[in-house]
């Protein structure tokens, strides 16, 4: 039996309803029952049905958000202490740098005592960190690749019927342990930090930070590191160091600069004398000296001071700002990677001062070294930020593979055009400009030096910046080196010899 | 050896339960009778072997002999609820009954791995509660009126939040249990069940505005209560079961889009009077900018999912009990982590489930009071289940309510059963009038149709029971509807012959009729405007 259209019967009722009073009683009737409408549902009822059933699948889609894309920042988070419920399951995984070599293991004694061992020792020290104390370094990051195990279940059951605690799964850095090394060695007995990357993949090949430890010393030492609260050994000055950028910073004030003049900049000249002064406060030259007429290019290879500031006064309100927050100043980098926020303020009501200071890389602009790394990526791979990485791939003790990390693009940050101007005022410094001591090699270097000076006169100093990239034949970038050595002086002096070592290792190593 | 059989059990209850949520859905494709009473068998099956396999590893995990009796009694006790539900109330809807014993049994599970104590005293609440449960259709069927008395449930629901707000003792910094002869309990909890009964007794004559006012402030009141008390997740639940069952009734969305408007300032202002709210929030926004202390018990929530992935860490190879309250507000966290997030998602579905059947129960009943009381209660439950689920996965600010009938907790778990108790009870009775019905009418029809109705066509058969137990009224309600349709007259006379059914039993519902009689004026003025308010299909 259908459903009917009650229509007919419905008019004939009315038509009662009218001649028999006692139905009077029909219209309260009305009122008690739900009519229900001719699909058999209730509109209103659907609508609360739909809307709480679209709060369900909100929950559900939510879940599988935080399993999909949260689960491994919360897992290797600061504060999770979960895998450590793991220490009686498995033997903490190894650490390998890319060419196979061990960074990290633990070895058990026949009594059972565990012993993290790092066969470098110094040398790694902040990348790998160490793992006792709290954890640091990808021991903290990789905290819970090291400590869970994704042998197959053959594997597991053969362990397990020996009834003995499992080895989990190994970490592959990206590190090469010759170029570590030669970095190392070369920053020397300054404090501060290098950094060498794959511009076109994020790859790090290498990571130092000076002052260092021995983290296999970590339980002895730990007192008194702690404690010196002057030196902060323990922190890697390669990624949470902040610095003033110097004449580095110039590289985002020539874009700002092109971007607010796109016709006009090949045209700029200036003509330094050494001094620049504006409404009573004055920029000078490093070591005043005088440049004479400039163009943008040569002002950029030679690092004029007088040139950028007022390149600076003449730049709109926010331009210099804009292009700082596009490169990822007061935000977080996009790295899982324990770093911290380079900074960038300027006002629209700063004093000519103010302005012409941060455009030169001074004023209140802090920087970590990985951050210009990554901003002298973008550069050398034509405008592309690459995601920075140290984790190759994951492996279980049985050879599984677990899980592996593929280059990922961050964002375009410039258009190649400007990429290829930077590219082509970088390689002029190294030309004619502060890094000539570059340009002897079989490849070809392309940089900017800084001379960041901090502190007030008396008790201040100046570090000493390189930032640059290196191509072979292909012309295409190879690698990224990024030195700051602290107190070293002008960028020319200690920098760019840091860097000079670093790149010859690593073509040493690639011709091997 | 023992490890692996935590991995190997691990992914068996998560494929039971993955079937066992399947089949809550698959069921609405069953047509015939039988094929749908199997698939409550197998849901029933699937349920027990879940447990087994917990409570095996439960017991290798403690080896003490007494936890295979206890398991042994749980089975009893689930055993007896879903027979005698089935034996007594054949008209009951099944498969609520059989998400109502999962929902149980996850919460044995579970609660016994935190805390086996606990477990126990969970169990015994939840026996003396499900008879209680038992009791209540049987009640609802006989003393009617009960169910009528709402403006004593408004004077009990707001006197006893107004007790607790006075006298209650402080849990994690809200006031939520009375103490009483040594039992803690949490009025809350119940006078959901009362304030769903008063606020649907108000709005059942949703035409008259003066009730929707009354509603209004009295809905207010609750909510107030609850705030001052600092019980915002039940401020909340009465919020949304307020707005629901206003726009149910009315069939105004401006009445619910003011009352959105109204909650959303409300809660702007709460956020910035009260320091707790604001302490929630922020702990939402960032649980690790000050983790150690307002963030704490979000990030655990948040360590616990991420650290048992999809497929959870095992039972007793987590550390659940890192996070605070687990057993109540973060048991679903718990769960995340130990038995993983599918199985997680399966209970989320299962919970959907629960709120799809009490919906579909109220869009079976014809009668506006009883109609709104079932979908009162189904809201209830359902924003319930967001706030503490959405509030643990920090989807929302966590405002600390129990998940039901899985989390510790006896007031919670004994509301509920009487929560979802009383929606049986309404469908039975459902179905009881349709099968009384049949009888008088059998009696009463030759000599009305012979002295009213004389030109009206005859009775078409009726088949009440045919689509009772099948757990989805749904499948049927076409037959039922038309059937209601053909035969108007019918159901008048009843109404009107026998003042001590539902239309009548309001204390107020005679006076409505006697307004509607005064009207009769312009009867036939007012009966179009309703004919035209409330029957699309009689406009057609």
């Amino acid at each position: 039996m259908g459903i009917k259209t009650p229509r007919g019967k419905r008019k004939k009722e009315s038509d009662q309803d009218q001649k028999i009073p006692v139905k009077v009683r029909e219209v309260h009737f009305e009122q008690e029952t739900e009519p229900v409408n001719k699909k058999g549902r209730n509109t209103e009822l659907g609508i609360v049905t739909y809307v709480f059933v679209f709060l369900f699948l909100l929950m559900i889609g939510y879940l599988v958000y935080l399993n999909v894309w949260k689960a491994d920042s919360l897992n290797s988070n600061a504060y999770n202490t979960k895998q450590d419920a793991n220490e009686d399951k498995y033997i903490r995984g190894s650490i390998y740098s890319s060419d196979g070599q061990t960074l990290a293991y633990t070895s058990v004694a026949d009594d059972g005592t565990e012993t993290r061992i790092y066969p470098y020792g110094n040398v790694f020290a902040h990348v790998i960190g160490y793992s006792s104390n709290g954890k640091s370094g990808l021991e903290s990051t990789s905290n819970s690749d090291l400590m869970t195990s994704h042998t197959s279940v053959l594997t597991q059951l053969r362990e397990e019927s020996e009834d003995e605690k499992q080895l989990a799964d190994s970490v592959y850095t990206t590190l090469n342990v010759t170029l570590q090394q030669t970095a190392y060695s070369a920053l020397g007995s300054y404090n501060g930090a290098v950094i060498a990357l794959e511009p076109s993949t994020g790859k790090i090949l290498a990571m130092v930070s000076k002052p260092d430890f021995d983290p296999n010393q970590i339980d002895e030492i730990w007192e008194s590191v702690v404690n010196d609260s002057s030196s902060s050994v323990l922190l890697n000055r390669a990624t949470q160091g902040l610095y003033p950028p110097g004449s580095t910073f110039k590289i985002l004030t020539t874009l700002a600069y092109m971007r607010e003049n796109p016709s006009t900049y090949s045209d700029f000249t200036f003509t330094c004398e050494g001094t620049f002064e504006e409404s009573g406060a004055s920029i000078h030259c490093y070591n005043s000296k005088v440049h004479g007429t400039v163009d943008l290019k040569t002002a950029f290879a030679k690092s004029c001071n007088t040139t950028f500031a007022s390149i600076g006064l003449s730049l709109g309100n926010s331009s210099l700002a804009d292009v700082c927050e596009e490169f990822l100043f007061n935000t977080s980098l996009p790295t899982t990677l324990q770093h911290s926020t380079s900074q960038f303020t300027l006002s629209e009501s700063a004093s000519y001062g103010e302005i012409m200071q941060t455009a030169i890389g001074q004023g209140e602009t802090l920087v970590t070294p990985l951050h210009m790394a990554l901003i002298t990526a973008t550069v050398a791979n034509d405008g592309v930020m690459m995601r920075p990485y140290l984790v190759d791939y994951i492996e279980a003790n049985d050879g599984t593979l677990v899980s592996e990390t593929k280059s990922s693009r961050y964002k375009r940050l410039m258009t190649e055009e400007e990429a290829s101007v930077l590219q082509e005022y970088m390689e002029e410094t190294v030309i004619s400009g502060t890094a000539t001591s570059l340009g002897w090699y079989d490849f070809t270097v392309a940089g900017k030096t800084g001379s960041a000076e901090y502190g007030s006169d008396s008790n201040g100093g100046t570090h000493s910046w390189f930032v640059g990239y290196s191509y072979d034949d292909g012309g295409e970038a190879d690698l990224v080196v990024v030195v700051i050595a602290e107190d070293g002086g002008a960028g020319s002096d200690t920098a760019v010899p840091i860097a000079s070592q670093v790149f010859q290792a690593y073509y040493n190593y690639v011709a091997e | 050896m023992i490890s692996l059989l935590y991995q190997v059990s691990k992914y068996l209850m998560i494929i039971l339960m993955a079937f066992y949520t399947l089949q809550c859905y698959t069921v609405f494709r069953k047509k015939d009778e039988e094929s749908r009473q199997y698939l409550f068998l197998r849901q029933n099956m699937l349920m027990f072997f879940l447990h087994f396999a917990a409570y095996a590893l439960i017991y290798i995990q403690r080896g003490d002999f007494e936890v295979i009796l206890f398991y042994g009694a749980q089975v009893l006790y689930l055993l007896l609820t879903l027979i005698l539900f089935r034996v007594i109330y054949p008209l009951s809807s099944r498969l609520l009954v059989n998400n109502m014993c999962m929902l149980l049994s996850i919460g044995f599970i579970m609660i016994a791995r935190l805390d086996y104590d606990e477990c126990k005293k969970q169990f015994i609440i939840a026996v003396a509660a499900t008879v209680l449960a038992l009791l209540i259709p049987v009640i609802i069927r006989k003393l009617r009126f009960i169910t009528k008395m709402y403006y004593a449930y408004t004077l009990l629901g707001i006197g006893l939040l107004a007790l607790v707000a006075i006298a209650a003792q402080t849990t994690y910094g809200s006031k939520l249990s009375l103490s009483i002869g040594g039992f803690t309990f949490q009025p809350s909890e119940f006078v959901k069940i009362v304030y769903v009964f008063a606020i649907a007794g108000l709005l059942q004559h949703a035409k008259d505005f003066r009730r929707v006012v009354i509603a209004t402030v009295l809905a207010a009141a609750h909510v107030l209560i609850l705030v001052v008390s600092k019980d915002l997740g039940s401020a909340v639940i009465f919020f949304i079961t307020y707005l629901v069952m206003v726009f149910i009734a009315t069939k105004n969305p401006f009445y619910t889009l003011a009352g959105i408007l109204a909650g959303g300032a409300g809660g702007v202002g709460a956020y910035f009077l009260f320091s707790h709210v604001r302490t929630r929030v922020q702990a939402w926004m960032d649980p690790f900018a000050d983790y150690q202390v307002k963030g704490y018990q979000v990030a655990q929530a948040l360590f616990s999912i991420a650290a048992g992935g999809w497929f959870g860490t095992g039972l007793y190879q987590g550390s659940p009990t890192a996070i605070p309250v687990v057993e109540q507000d973060m048991i679903f966290a718990a769960i995340a982590e130990e038995l993983g997030g599918i199985f997680g998602i399966c209970l989320i579905l299962v919970c959907m489930s629960c709120f799809i059947m009490f919906v579909n129960i109220g869009m079976q009943l014809t009668n506006r009071y009883y109609r709104l009381v079932a979908v009162g209660l189904g809201t209830t439950y359902a924003a319930q289940v967001f706030l503490t689920i959405g509030g643990t996965i920090k989807l929302i600010p966590l405002t600390g309510v129990t998940l039901p009938l899985v989390s510790y907790g006896g007031s919670s778990v004994l509301s509920t059963l009487i929560m979802f108790a009383i929606v049986q009870g309404l469908y039975m009775l459902r179905n009881d009038e349709e099968v009384g019905r049949e009888e008088k009418e059998a009696q009463r029809m030759a000599e009305e149709q012979r002295k009213q109705m004389a030109g009206q066509a005859g009775r078409s058969p009726r088949q009440p029971s045919y689509y009772g137990p099948n757990g989805y009224p749904g499948q049927n309600a076409g037959t039922y509807r038309s059937n209601n349709y053909q035969n108007p007259g019918m159901y008048r006379t009843n109404g009107y012959q026998e003042p001590d059914t539902d239309f009548y039993a309001a204390p107020y519902s005679t006076e409505e009729y006697v307004q509607s009689e005064n009207d009769m004026g312009s009867g036939k003025k007012k009966r179009r405007f309703l004919r035209g308010k409330n029957s699309d299909s009689r406009k057609n």
